[in-house]
């Protein structure tokens, strides 16, 4: 997964890598032929007593030097940009995929975690790219290198290398196989002991109304040394490493000595070369060390990465036609339901079955029944937030799965069940409805959403900030400005979804009255759990277990449904032992 | 990683604001956030560390053994080329030896001479065996001492953190609830996760590779100086320079990083409210303008995350370069010393080696600068948490017994508040002069427009703050005197906010208390209609709800924290908009399940809809802190007063 998706990301920037590639080996080269030059230094400078010549070879070192310093820098600033636009790109690119998923997929993968995936893991992966520019392609170049120079020195300790190369990897790859698992482990607990804290925090009062801090220092306890258990043995493993190397390390280098001075002794090689050589050896193993420290981030990245392309590859389930039908203009204002069933995919019940349901301009349909009754979903289908698994919804006279998403949308004014206010201003989030709104009509909007009161009491007026989500408002604020944005929009169609709850009754019902001039050309659908809302609309349909049983007015249903007589009694009785 | 932190710090905050409800009752805190505890205070580095430093003192025996073994890790390291170099030596010697067997000993080069060139006489391999035999021995040594010394520190580091995390959340049960509303909860999260996290991470890899470096530029610097003045000299210079030109990338890169963490601030906060308001921004047809307004941010950041990246990028091959001038500096000047006979070929070859040994440490400070830097801002979070003020008689352990409760056979409860006065904010009072009685069994409903001071009021009661003036008694005993914990014991709560933890239903239901049985878990479930939804739920009672309780309605998780209330079976029992989420039908049945609990029982309601609290036996109408009318539904509704008033709007239809 994790090569997959940078073997596609790192595509456009081939041009880039290939510099990155070019100038680290140049550079490896370059630090490569380091320990050359010293070495003649040694045997045509030093043991000849040639100053000349040592001058000669230090200045050339000098100039390399430059030179690989310059590769470098050539090579990071090339690495950065591949590495920084890779993370742009992959940002952008899982923007755009959850702008085009529907309300399903954001609920089933959830927000939060969206915006984690958007943002910690592709940080998380593009600092394995980075990594990557910096030592994947330095590692095995000079480690090549590396074999190449020592044996070039002197080929006949050649063996050397053969047996210590194998031997690092194996052991650096033994402790890190050991590690990984308890990093994988420690994660999790790191986890664990975070939603304790976070559940503790969050719940802070029922905490301490139920006395339970006893309990609770127990249960974050056990936690807390699970997780000291977990990451005291990844730390010993890490503590092991870097002795090990050194251990392996430095035992070659005597080993280098040893068998080198026989050969110095049978005039195979010069003391110089050995010098060299040693150098070299020295190169391999820190490059072998650096990949593996790479290595060891893999897992990680790999685990962000999968949760990155998990979002890449979910198909929304709402798509936009293929060729898109025009609106009828002759049924603006139009909404039908016919036979609409919806289920989750697997799910044993449907949430809604064979709902019918119509809308005509002017109209005010109301849908009643309890929690969990298919009220939000049935009003979700409106905007394709979901889809309908069977029948069909229909919005001027087209099916709503034919019509442009935006041609759509542009009918509709949606008031959602928790009004959700963006940062900016309260004139900001009125122009979210309607871009082109003017002061006048702003302000109108407010009106018959009975918040030109408050609002105009702002010393800010239309420019009060407004925090995210908008909780610089209390709720039955942020729900009258949720439904003034609505009403800027000046929509064919209507959608309330319980979109009152917060008011109380008085303002309820003289935001209803103010309404029903506003709406008189376009159609209303409300969902409300509140009979007093609705018992004026033109029709009421009950729902019950995602099904239609009731629809008429108030009076009918009141006759003739006995769900509805239940929802009534159980809120109006006050009101009939007043009358 | 700190680009990796940054990013969750703004993912908590946002989690964390969308669940915040500011507390209904008290208007103060969401609007004078305390300054001091918000925000990022300027870093003072040195405090900090040195605190953080001294926390370790528990582990002062173990930390002079990590020194001790260090420091003979480091000799021992340090000696390893100067005898590695004299083995060449002697082979350079013997090699040198056969060279000029046939010169006679006075026609010897001055150089041969000076490396003790015998001529005719050849590579000394017992020696040589000797002197390698002994490397290893150092070698081994070493790298044990190096290895005992990690394992010795790494149990320090953890012990160490692990006491800061249950210090942390030890401080958590002993805050006052002023604090949790004064700080979003988001960055309060975030110091009790992410700072601690933070903080153990970087003591994990800084520790031990610092302490080394340190170590090894004091040892290496020795050994070259015994070796060579000169050369140690020359090695020396690369000292200052690599500190300045790391100073100079890194005054340049900071104020990149500052920006690319604002940038990320900013392109977090787009995202996150594109991602909460999904559905609205597809609705109202503003996918576009969010697009635009994403590319712009998105661009911003890759922009300066590239320059900070590149710059911090430089450091390396910097210190590389400077590492290789000193190199070729000791190579050339170390072969003229030769050549005039002042050095040993192998005192070169050790010397060359130190150079590298001197300047790697160097560039694992530089590069480790950053991390530091981060760790140390948290840990100062972490501390400012620490240092708060703590809520008075945090131990609930108060000197009052508990009142006769079981004494005189009879349910007791009567709860008195005698001129309370409580602001959340000293610049603005909100409850001033408050008395009232509720009788033991009396259901005492409290109305009232938002903001009156509802919640405020039964907060009072379970002493989740403290008072100004006046005192609230609990069947005549000063509950300032009681204790906290026996309070509660006796307290049943429900709360507008449907908190849960993650576990089964059950763990859940018996949350406040854990020793009931089944049956009675069962009893308490069937009474308040959970009993019903969770036979539905494919693992019934077993089902694990989730952190963000999404496998339940809102009204269900109402439910479930009623039943939790019902189980503890309290003397007092505080609903607290209990049922605002629960549908009409629901809760008339609920309201039965209600009846029943509160028939013996003191109980304070607040109540959105009047029509669910027209039985009770003392109604208060709240409005800006004072209670302006009292009285049964009937002499209220007789009265013509507020009540009257405000029944009649809810019922205007």
């Amino acid at each position: 997964m994790l090569l997959t998706l940078l073997r596609a990301r790192l595509q456009p920037y081939r041009a880039l890598l290939a510099v990155v590639l070019v100038f680290q080996a140049a550079g490896v080269v370059a630090m490569l032929y380091l320990p050359s030059l010293n070495a003649r230094i040694i045997d045509e400078g030093v043991v000849t007593g040639d100053t000349a010549t040592i001058w000669r070879l230090g200045g050339l070192m000098l100039a390399i030097s430059v030179g690989q310093m310059v590769c470098s820098l050539v090579a990071a600033r090339a690495g950065s940009r591949t590495a920084t636009a890779f993370g742009r790109d992959l940002r952008r690119d899982l923007f755009h995929r959850v702008g085009s998923f529907s309300t399903q997929e954001v609920q089933r993968i959830g927000a939060p975690s969206l915006i984690t995936r958007t943002t910690n893991d592709v940080q998380q992966v593009q600092m394995l790219v980075v990594m990557s520019t910096l030592i994947a392609v330095s590692s095995p170049i000079m480690m090549v290198g590396g074999v190449v120079m020592a044996l070039r020195e002197d080929a006949g300790l050649g063996w050397v290398l053969a047996v210590v190369v194998p031997a690092l990897v194996v052991a650096v790859g033994a402790v890190i196989r050991a590690m990984v698992p308890s990093f994988r482990v420690q994660q999790t607990r790191i986890d664990e002991v975070n939603r304790v804290l976070r559940e503790q925090i969050t719940g802070i009062r029922v905490v301490r109304a139920f006395v339970r801090e006893p309990e609770e220092r127990a249960r974050f306890g056990a936690a807390n040394d699970d997780l000291t258990a977990v990451a005291t043995t990844a730390g010993r493993w890490m503590a092991t490493m870097f002795p090990l190397v050194m251990l392996i390390v430095n035992v070659t280098s005597v080993a280098v000595i040893w068998f080198g001075g026989h050969r110095v002794d049978a005039g195979e090689t010069s003391v110089g070369a050995l010098t060299a050589f040693l150098s070299y050896l020295m190169q391999i193993l820190m490059s072998i060390m650096m990949a593996t420290f790479m290595l060891m981030q893999v897992p990680r990245s790999a685990v962000c990465a999968d949760r990155i392309s998990e979002v890449l590859d979910t198909e929304p389930s709402v798509a936009p036609p293929v060729t898109a039908v025009a609106p009828d203009p002759a049924r603006r204002g139009h909404l039908d339901l016919a036979a609409v069933g919806f289920s989750y995919p697997g799910a044993a019940e449907p949430v809604l079955h064979e709902v019918d349901l119509a809308v005509r301009p002017g109209e005010t349909v109301a849908v009643i029944g309890s929690t969990g009754a298919g009220k939000t979903t049935l009003i979700n289908l409106v905007p394709r937030l979901f889809d309908a698994t069977a029948g069909s919804v229909r919005v001027a006279g087209v099916d709503v799965r034919d019509l442009a998403p935006e041609v759509l949308w542009a009918q509709l004014g949606l008031v959602p069940q928790r009004a959700y206010l963006f940062s900016g201003t309260v004139r900001s989030n009125l122009a979210f409805g309607s871009p082109g709104a003017s002061e006048e009509e702003m302000w109108e909007a407010l009106e018959v959403a009975q918040a030109r009161d408050f609002v105009a009491a702002l010393p800010e007026g239309l420019d009060a900030p407004v925090a995210q989500g908008g909780t610089n408002f209390s709720g039955g604020q942020r729900q009258r400005l949720a439904i003034a944005r609505a009403v800027v929009r000046r929509p064919a169609l209507y959608l309330f979804d319980d979109a009152f709850s917060a008011l109380d009754l008085a303002t309820d019902a003289r935001l209803r009255a103010a309404l029903r001039p506003v709406t008189r050309d376009a159609g209303v659908l409300v969902v409300a759990q509140r009979v007093s809302t609705i018992r004026d609309a033109d029709r009421i349909v009950v729902l019950e277990h995602g099904r239609v049983v009731g629809s008429g007015t108030h009076t009918a249903l009141l006759a003739d449904c006995p769900t509805y007589r239940e929802i009534v009694d159980s809120q109006l009785s006050a009101e009939e032992a007043l009358a | 990683m700190s680009t990796q932190q940054s990013g969750q710090h703004s993912g908590q905050q946002f989690r964390a604001t969308e669940r915040i409800e500011a507390p209904q009752g008290g208007p103060g805190p969401r609007h004078s956030p305390m300054g001091g505890m918000v925000g990022q205070k300027a870093m003072s580095f040195g405090p900090s560390a040195r605190r953080m430093v001294a926390r370790m003192a528990p582990e002062r025996a173990a930390t002079l053994v990590v020194l001790a073994l260090t420091l003979a890790s480091v000799a021992a390291m340090a000696s390893g080329p100067r005898l590695l170099g004299h083995a060449t030596d002697l082979v350079f010697r013997g090699f040198l030896g056969d060279y000029f067997a046939d010169t006679p000993a006075d026609r010897l080069p001055g150089t041969a001479r000076a490396q003790g060139v015998v001529p005719g006489v050849g590579i000394d391999f017992d020696a040589v065996g000797r002197t390698l035999v002994l490397t290893l021995l150092v070698y081994v040594a070493a790298s044990a001492a190096s290895w005992a010394a990690g394992y010795v520190l790494n149990g320090v580091v953890q012990r160490t953190v692990a006491q800061l995390r249950r210090e942390v959340e030890d401080k958590i049960h002993r805050l006052p609830l002023a604090y949790f509303d004064r700080s979003p909860r988001g960055e309060l999260l975030s110091r009790v996760t992410n700072d601690i996290d933070n903080v153990g991470q970087t003591l994990q890899q800084t520790m031990s590779q610092l302490l080394n470096a340190l170590l090894t530029v004091v040892a290496v610097l020795a050994m070259m100086v015994w070796i060579s003045p000169v050369l140690a000299l020359i090695a020396l210079v690369s000292v200052p320079v690599s500190l300045l030109a790391t100073k100079a990338i890194m005054g340049r890169s900071q104020g990149q990083f500052v920006a690319q963490w604002r940038r990320t601030g900013q392109l977090n906060g787009h995202i996150e409210e594109s991602y909460s308001g999904h559905a609205l921004v597809k609705v109202f047809g503003r996918q576009e303008e969010f697009d635009r307004a994403f590319a712009e941010h998105n661009d911003g950041l890759f922009e300066v995350s590239f320059r900070a990246q590149f710059l911090s990028g430089l450091i390396m091959p910097t210190m590389m370069f400077i590492g290789n001038i000193s190199y070729v500096l000791v190579a050339v000047v170390g072969g003229l010393r030769v050549a005039s006979g002042t050095l040993s070929v192998g005192e070169v070859q050790a010397f060359i080696q130190y150079t590298r040994q001197f300047n790697q440490p160097l560039t694992t400070v530089a590069s480790m600068a950053n991390l530091l830097q981060s760790g140390v801002a948290s840990v100062e979070r972490v501390f400012e948490l620490l240092d708060a003020d703590e809520e008075r008689d945090p131990t609930g352990a108060g000197e009052a017994t508990a009142p006769l409760r079981a004494a005189a056979g009879v349910r007791a409860g009567e709860v008195a508040f005698e001129h309370v006065d409580f602001s959340y904010d000293p610049d603005r009072p909100l409850i001033s002069d408050l008395s009232l009685v509720a009788r033991p069994g009396q259901t005492v409903a409290i109305v009232g427009p938002t903001g009156a001071g509802k919640t405020t009021l039964v907060n009072l009661v379970m002493r989740f703050y403290e008072l100004d003036r006046g005192r609230i008694t609990l069947d005549g005993v000063d509950i300032a005197t009681l204790g906290r914990r026996e309070l509660r014991r006796r307290t049943g709560m429900v709360l507008q906010d449907a908190w849960l933890f993650e576990g089964t239903i059950r763990d859940n239901l018996a949350y406040g208390r854990p020793e009931a049985s089944e049956e009675e878990i069962l009893q308490a479930a069937r009474a308040t209609f959970v009993d019903r939804f969770v036979r539905s739920l494919p693992e019934g009672y077993d089902t694990v709800l989730d952190e963000e309780g999404s496998n339940l309605s809102a009204g269900e998780r109402q439910l479930l924290t009623i039943a939790r209330a019902f189980l503890t079976d309290p003397d007092l029992l505080i609903l607290d908009e209990a049922t605002s989420s629960v549908d009409t039908r629901t809760e008339v049945l609920v309201q039965q399940a209600m009846a029943a609990l509160r028939a013996d029982r003191t109980s304070f309601v607040i109540a959105h809809r009047l029509s669910t609290i027209r039985d009770a036996d003392l109604i208060l109408v709240m409005d800006a802190g004072a209670i302006v009318e009292q009285g049964t539904h009937t002499e209220l509704l007789a009265a013509g007063g507020a009540y009257a008033a405000l029944y009649r709007s809810q019922f205007a239809g």
